[in-house]
């Protein structure tokens, strides 16, 4: 997650997306089975990707962290994961609304892809209890990482069993069961896919900003208020600090 | 090598010295299993006088089997590493000159025992109370068997990390469950033709066995690699 600068990326996204949605309405084909409802098909399944990524994303930053021990992978991790979470429910959301106008439910039990969707989504909801529910800050970050990790190898293990389990009637998207998408929704898919993809890391970049500089931001104030406390902490911080202090005190 | 590494204690004995501590431990007080045993029993009691049936077969079966099994095993897991925390036993293993994985082997071995003996005990009583055809127990054992691992693997980690939270007994199911979810799958999906009211039936026997497997074998590898990580302080 290097690239492009974060000034141009929100733009970037919210372009590709406007693009994405463009395409949906004025350039995919309706499909002929269902009709317009299937459009929402262009939010629901990069949606649902993009979280799936996500969430690997978060196993990879949590291996890394465990390597390294550098906690910018752990808030790396516990972003992406936090995003995919929210992700999640629109997805859920998003599916939902499609069953019930195509399946006539609004949720369907015996459908292998909402339920491991579902037991995917459920299994990260417990991330937050556990991550709060450790004080100390290297146990949290590790058994936060750990957790992640797991459930990163639990994700494609749980699409296996439970797709294995149950019969097929959610659309296999890229599959080739049904001879694969016309060329024109399979553009404005892919179209969709990198708007909500680029979204995604907008996002996540967005909140580790956030995160840094509420960091920051509780650091200078401790220090205007306690200066010699902790003179170690705010080394880095060079003389940018000194005047605010020397402004506090005449 | 550096010649401090070179006089740790044999890992697979460290894990011995540890698994017998804890069986010692469970023998003298028999708290673990004796609310395992005891739990299952309640509970196919339940199911028999709540079902109100004299035989259950297939997948109703193997339901009231497996989620009989799975929460008895989160008794016992919720209470792995009670000693480790109530008596200090995470910062006499940091102090020893032992390796993290003899801790993750023995108490998965540990907890693998407890599971066996609570099958050995809740089998019989299941097949007394609900089965009419027998014919299947063989090949359940063999499920049983592989579910045991999953359930010792996950459950070791699992407990490790709620031992150590401030919520303890309360995010041991909440992270167990779904983690168990494609285990429990498999499982069911393997045991429920075993246990069909016309005799068992093998066809996608295989499939789910080698499912249940492969799920050992992942989270083995996976305990084994990130449990240093959960002890070291």
């Amino acid at each position: 997650m290097s690239a492009p600068s974060p000034r141009i990326l929100p733009f970037l996204a919210v372009g590709l997306i406007a693009t994405a949605f463009g395409l949906v309405f004025f350039y995919a084909p309706l499909e002929a089975d269902q009709g317009f409802i299937q459009k929402i098909f262009y939010l629901h399944v990069p949606l649902a990707i993009t979280a799936l990524v996500g969430f690997m994303l978060a196993a990879v930053h949590a291996i890394i962290h465990l390597r390294t021990g550098d906690p910018i992978h752990d808030a790396r991790a516990y972003v992406s994961i936090h995003m995919s979470v929210i992700f999640g429910v629109a997805v859920l959301l998003t599916g939902a609304i499609w069953a019930r106008a195509s399946w006539g439910k609004w949720w369907v039990w015996d459908e292998p892809t909402l339920v491991s969707f579902l037991i995917v989504f459920l299994l990260y909801a417990t991330y937050y209890p556990l991550r709060y529910a450790i004080v100390e800050r290297d146990r949290q970050a590790r058994y936060a990482s750990v957790f992640a990790i797991t459930a990163g190898a639990f994700v494609p293990l749980n699409f296996i069993a439970v797709r294995l389990a149950e019969p097929l009637i959610h659309p296999r998207t890229l599959g080739a069961a049904n001879g694969g998408l016309p060329a024109e929704m399979m553009f404005t898919f892919l179209v969709s896919l990198a708007g909500m993809g680029l979204l995604w890391v907008t996002l996540v970049r967005f909140e580790l900003a956030a995160k840094a500089s509420r960091g920051h931001l509780k650091r200078l104030r401790r220090n205007l208020l306690d200066p010699d406390q902790d003179a170690i902490a705010t080394r880095g911080l060079g003389g940018r600090i000194e005047p605010l202090i020397e402004a506090e005190r005449a | 090598m550096n010649p401090e590494l070179r006089r740790r204690t044999p890992t697979l004995r460290a894990a011995r010295v540890i698994l017998a501590k804890d069986l010692r431990i469970e023998l003298r007080t028999l708290q673990s299993l004796s609310a395992m045993l005891l739990f299952s029993l309640t509970t196919f009691v339940l199911f028999r006088y709540g079902l109100d049936r004299t035989s259950l077969e297939g997948s109703l079966a193997s339901g009231v089997l497996l989620m009989t099994i799975l929460f008895a095993a989160v008794l016992g897991i919720g209470r792995l590493f009670v000693a480790e925390r109530e008596q200090g036993g995470f910062d006499a293993f940091a102090l020893a000159p032992i390796d993290g994985s003899a801790l993750f082997y023995a108490k998965v071995t540990a907890q693998l025992i407890y599971l066996a003996i609570l099958e050995a005990f809740a089998l019989p009583v299941f097949a007394v109370l609900f089965l009419s055809d027998w014919s299947g127990l063989g090949a359940l054992t063999a499920v049983l068997a592989l579910l045991n691992l999953g359930l010792a693997l996950i459950g070791t980690i699992v407990s490790v990390m709620a031992t150590n939270s401030r919520a303890r007994d309360l995010l041991t199911p909440l992270l167990l469950l779904p983690l168990l979810v494609p285990l429990m799958i498999s499982a069911a999906s393997a045991a429920a033709p075993l246990l069909d009211a016309d005799g068992p039936s093998f066809a996608e026997f295989p499939k789910w066995l080698a499912l249940l497997g492969l799920y050992d074998l992942i989270f083995g590898l996976i305990g084994w690699a990130v449990f240093d990580y959960l002890i070291e302080d």
